[in-house]
């Protein structure tokens, strides 16, 4: 028995992926090259490029690919801060992913930036007059602000427009990488100076992502080579990877609503049966607008990493905060900025919850995790004894 | 039974955890991250601790083809052993960190995990043998005389060694290597770890000198000459005699030897070999890995006093709270802190820390 609970990390690759990149891997041809083969494969790109922005709510030149989401988001960490030397400063939010944090903690050492964290309110949002502030006083200071369209391990989707608001004519990216093809997204709409989406977490391959970076917009390049992408990133162009991107992507969005409804039932009656086998469990996951498939809970005098062991022994696959380099497991740095212990941080786990996910398999998660708890909890008890 | 492995990234652990998959065992590999700040490469040979190594054992476990996790032991790592490590030596004690490392985190913090989560015991790559006797479960020497073991196991009590299991004590290391070749082990040539883990360089008193300080003291002679200084006598061990840097000639012209290192006065008395013989080993904290010596009474057996040193045969006999060891011949140069271990052949008795010598 294997049960994947584990969506926000990575999902099942789609159908319509697959066909796509079955087709476009025996296609020969580097994207960049002006023989026939090489403007064949880069009308397959511009064709998915084109697509994809209709999608997104953007113009097609403002799309970036990448090599990742990753990529993307220090492209638009970098990519602004150097474009502004006269501006030091970079908004974040409290609880980013890794992928916004660490590059601006790189460059607050390296490159003389000034982090600034706006909090996390206990509803999960961005604490809105906090950033307010922030802008008012050091509006002419700030490079970029940045703050995730929705949070990877809570679900809570922010007030980008709001924020775009407060923000007036500072550059606002958002990290949309859990959002893009889950939940309503328009590039257009929420007028953000830059997003961040990737193909893997909505059905698509790995190794493919995109900035969408507003026209006439420049970003000083990480990657400097060939210029493909507006100057801005370089390298060969993923040509199958993109177009299977695009792909994923008509998929998801095509069926977004029902999925979304799907998901949504399938996370209420795993939060409810949770609630009945493991009484004192805490769910910290928030109220809408929030992401359809993303439990976070707490289970109290436990640690994180016995709960994964004891769930994949099970067959069951879930997750928790992120790991160090080495693998060590480290309390989520989400949990503690919405304002939990690090030891209630360290007994929590995510469970996110997929199209492919069936009610059987629910019940099936359901019935063991009070086994589960329990053994974890005999661990920590003597761990904290000896 | 259902066990956990404990996989360090070398040769060892891997061929462990392989052979107890083999006879029939679940296992799961877990990797224990010692270090809150591990680095990211080995330096030389030294360590297990880096995430190279721990790269090394998910890798091993790939190919054996078991589970693997990390489990963050840094914070006990460090307040069980390197705080230990520290203090020992701060008090002028030579302490041995894998003896400790064994009693309070291999065979405790993650036996005990292990066992909270519904496994039945610990397998390591250690060398030593378990068997089962008329008197219980023993724990015997490794039959690879370079690479027994069972002294830096001699720590553990009975019910820590009914959760232990050690696969490799019937084989010798050679043949350990050629099986993980044959099993396609990437680590099979891995040089052995050596050293204290947590000490990279290798520089054990210039790691001890930035933690405790280099304060000058005297070197004297056994009637309280001063011959010369030193900076911070916890670098010293007992029996040293390069390094001293003493410039006056002894009497007789005989090499100096260190005879004691007394830390709250920072000095380091040297002497004549003569002067570094031991007959009589009182140990404290006694650990019995089968059933206790009745008390008060002698029994013949073999001390050992270092991972290894030879076993000396010797007169013995526990009081509670100590044992007593009369040794046939002297040793010399003993420190206290080092961990005594009684031998009854090649069965391990038990363990005591050396806290006096006569």
């Amino acid at each position: 028995m294997t049960i994947y609970l584990d969506h926000a990390a990575t999902a099942p690759i789609n159908e319509a992926a697959i066909d796509a990149l079955n087709i476009a891997m025996r296609k020969l041809g580097n994207a960049s090259s002006i023989h026939n083969q090489g403007r064949s494969v880069r009308k397959d790109v511009e064709d998915a490029r084109h697509k994809l922005s209709e999608l997104i709510g953007a113009n097609p030149s403002e799309i970036i690919f990448t090599g990742s989401g990753t990529e993307a988001n220090n492209l638009a960490i970098k990519g602004f801060f150097w474009q502004h030397p006269e501006r030091n400063v970079i908004v974040t939010s409290a609880f980013e992913h890794h992928a916004i944090l660490d590059p601006v903690e790189w460059l607050v050492e390296h490159e003389g930036a000034e982090q600034v964290l706006i909090p996390i309110t206990k509803a999960g949002i961005v604490d809105l007059e906090v950033l307010r502030n922030v802008v008012q006083t050091r509006g002419n200071e700030i490079a970029v602000i940045s703050i995730m369209h929705s949070n990877n391990e809570l679900g809570s989707i922010q007030p980008i427009s709001e924020i775009v608001k407060i923000a007036g004519k500072i550059p606002v990216h958002t990290d949309a990488v859990q959002s893009f093809g889950k939940v309503e997204f328009d590039f257009a709409a929420l007028d953000v100076t830059a997003a961040t989406i990737s193909a893997h977490k909505i059905g698509g391959p790995l190794g493919v992502a995109a900035l969408v970076l507003k026209r006439g917009l420049d970003l000083t390049p990480v990657l400097h080579g060939g210029g493909q992408e507006r100057e801005i990133r370089s390298g060969t162009l993923n040509a199958p990877s993109i177009v299977a991107f695009t792909a994923a992507a008509e998929y998801a969005i095509a069926n977004m609503n029902s999925n979304f409804q799907q998901i949504r039932e399938l996370r209420d009656y795993f939060v409810a049966g949770l609630k009945k086998c493991v009484p004192d469990v805490s769910i910290n996951s928030v109220s809408d607008p929030a992401l359809p498939g993303i439990v976070n809970a707490t289970f109290p005098g436990t640690e994180s990493d016995a709960l994964l062991l004891l769930l994949d022994t099970e067959g069951i696959s879930a997750s928790a905060g992120s790991a160090c380099s080495a693998g060590v497991p480290r309390p989520s740095h989400v949990l503690v900025a919405l304002g939990l212990s690090e030891s209630d941080a360290d007994a929590s786990l995510r469970i996110s919850i997929g199209t492919t996910n069936t009610k059987s398999e629910i019940d099936q998660v359901l019935a063991v995790m009070p086994s589960v708890v329990e053994r974890a909890r005999n661990a920590f008890v003597v761990s904290e004894l000896s | 039974m259902k066990l956990i492995a404990a996989m360090s990234g070398g040769v060892d652990s891997a061929v462990a955890a392989a052979r107890s998959v083999e006879a029939g065992h679940e296992v799961i590999g877990v990797h224990l991250a010692l270090s809150s700040n591990p680095q990211k490469y080995r330096s030389g040979a030294r360590g297990c601790c880096t995430i190279e190594d721990s790269h090394d054992a998910r890798r091993a476990a790939d190919v054996i083809g078991i589970p693997f996790y990390i489990w963050d032991m840094a914070e006990e790592f460090h307040d069980g052993v390197v705080e230990n490590f520290l203090s020992e030596y701060s008090e002028g004690r030579t302490p041995n960190p894998c003896l400790r490392c064994n009693e309070k985190i291999k065979f405790a913090a993650v036996l005990d995990r292990a066992k909270g989560l519904g496994f039945d015991g610990v397998v390591t790559g250690h060398y030593a043998q378990m068997r089962e006797t008329e008197i219980g479960r023993m724990m015997y020497r490794g039959i690879d005389p370079t690479k027994d073991q069972s002294y830096v196991l001699a720590v553990l009590n009975t019910e820590q060694l009914a959760g232990a299991h050690f696969p490799l004590g019937d084989t010798i290391k050679d043949d350990i290597r050629i099986e993980a070749k044959r099993r396609g082990l990437y680590v099979a040539n891995k040089p052995d770890s050596h050293d204290i883990c947590f000490v990279p360089s290798g520089d054990n008193a210039g790691w001890l000198r930035d933690r405790l300080g280099s304060e000058v003291g005297s070197i004297v002679d056994e009637d309280g000459t001063k011959l010369g200084e030193h900076k911070g006598a916890y670098t010293y061990t007992i029996g040293q005699r390069r390094g001293l840097g003493i410039t006056v000639p002894a009497a007789g012209g005989e090499p100096r030897y260190v005879l004691k290192i007394e830390p709250k006065t920072n000095t380091v008395v040297v002497g004549s070999h003569d002067a570094l013989a031991v007959s009589k080993i009182i140990g404290d904290r006694p650990i019995w890995c089968g059933p206790e010596p009745v008390a008060n009474t002698e029994f013949r057996g073999f001390a050992q006093v270092r991972a290894h040193g030879s076993p000396l045969a010797c007169t013995y006999l526990q009081t509670g709270t100590e044992i007593k060891v009369e040794l046939d011949e002297p040793l010399f140069g003993l420190a206290a802190g080092q961990g005594l271990v009684i031998y009854d052949g090649d069965r391990v008795v038990g363990s005591a820390t050396v806290a006096s010598t006569e």
